[in-house]
């Protein structure tokens, strides 16, 4: 895969492209488990490997901070936010019968026909392109960081702005419903009060 | 490395992710299939940046520094989705996105008074 290496085999297998097929067959079949199983704790755990199959898959495309970041945000809070999330809504753990919504086979069908269209496009036209991944790492923290802070210092700095935001309206939410449980008002009066979680005595 | 490995495989997880989005019926299985999507965007990004930073004179890295604020956004996104899903289920009893009907046009809709809304509500 050097530069004076101008053509190139269809399918020439170098060992990173071996390990990216294998780590990808990995994180598909990960993430096809994570959107079918019948149980949803599972689900969020599938979801993890198929995250930390991301992670080595920009390990591999040499960009080394992305794989870290994902590893600290997604793996380490995104998922624990999610497993959270099952928790307080007591999903039932175990098998539940209705996981799947009705119209799962023109969800199927839908998806189906968009990774058809989806893969054909990009093999159609990215077959003959070619990454270089010699030489230093395109995604090293030095490299990012330098152009993180030197082009993309205004969207950062809104984006920080946008987290507090995030972090206000998210406690703001929760904040509300309980002012709302509290004080008992009579437009929350109708509202069922039989938790399908604990009918099913899951915990 | 050829481009088209992670071109086809982010193609793959995105429409993982959408099939999930549609079929799936618990809110919080929704959320995760929506970072599904978004991982998969995510690995583009990076895929065609790395390309791009060999193939360009000069690149300002602006696929790596969008992923990052994918990665932000996404984060945010979890949050607040959250926060939503378990504000409604103290309201409704329920995460069930099919129960949860209150603003959809049934068949039967007479008018936008609350006689609809009050039977979606006794149902759900």
């Amino acid at each position: 895969m050097s530069l004076a290496a101008a053509q190139h085999g269809f399918l020439s297998p170098a060992g990173v492209e071996i390990a990216f097929l294998l780590v990808g067959l990995a994180t598909f079949g990960a993430a096809l488990v994570t959107v079918t199983t019948r149980q949803l704790v599972h689900a969020a755990l599938w979801l993890v490997v198929a995250l930390g199959g991301l992670a080595v898959e920009y390990l591999l495309l040499t960009a080394e901070f992305i794989a870290w970041v994902q590893v600290l945000i997604y793996v380490g809070s995104v998922v624990v936010l999610l497993l959270f999330g099952l928790m307080l809504t007591k999903a039932p753990i175990g098998r539940s019968p209705d996981a799947d919504s009705g119209n799962r086979w023109a969800a199927l069908a839908v998806a189906v026909a968009a990774a058809g269209a989806l893969v054909w496009v990009v093999v159609d036209a990215f077959r003959t392109t070619w990454i270089d991944l010699k030489g230093p790492a395109a995604g090293s923290t030095r490299v990012t960081g330098e152009s993180l802070f030197q082009n993309w210092v205004l969207p950062f700095e809104a984006l920080s702005v946008l987290l507090l935001a995030a972090l206000v309206g998210a406690i703001v939410l929760s904040r509300k419903a309980k002012a709302d449980e509290a004080f008992g008002t009579s437009a929350t009066a109708d509202t069922p009060v039989a938790l399908p979680g604990e009918k099913e005595g899951a915990r | 490395m050829h481009l088209v490995y992670p071109a086809v495989l982010s193609a793959l997880l995105f429409c993982t992710g959408l099939y999930g989005v549609l079929a799936r019926r618990n809110a919080i299985l929704v959320l995760m299939s929506v970072e599904l999507m978004l991982n998969a965007v995510n690995l583009n990004l990076v895929a065609f940046d790395v390309w791009l930073s060999r193939a360009a004179e000069e690149t300002l890295h602006s696929g790596q520094a969008l992923t990052l604020f994918t990665i932000a956004i996404a984060a945010a996104e979890i949050g607040i989705g959250l926060a939503i899903v378990l504000a409604v289920y103290r309201n409704r009893g329920t995460s069930d996105i099919d129960k949860l009907r209150d603003t959809a046009e049934g068949p039967e809709t007479e008018g936008p008074d609350t006689s609809a809304a009050e039977k979606a509500e006794a149902t759900a």
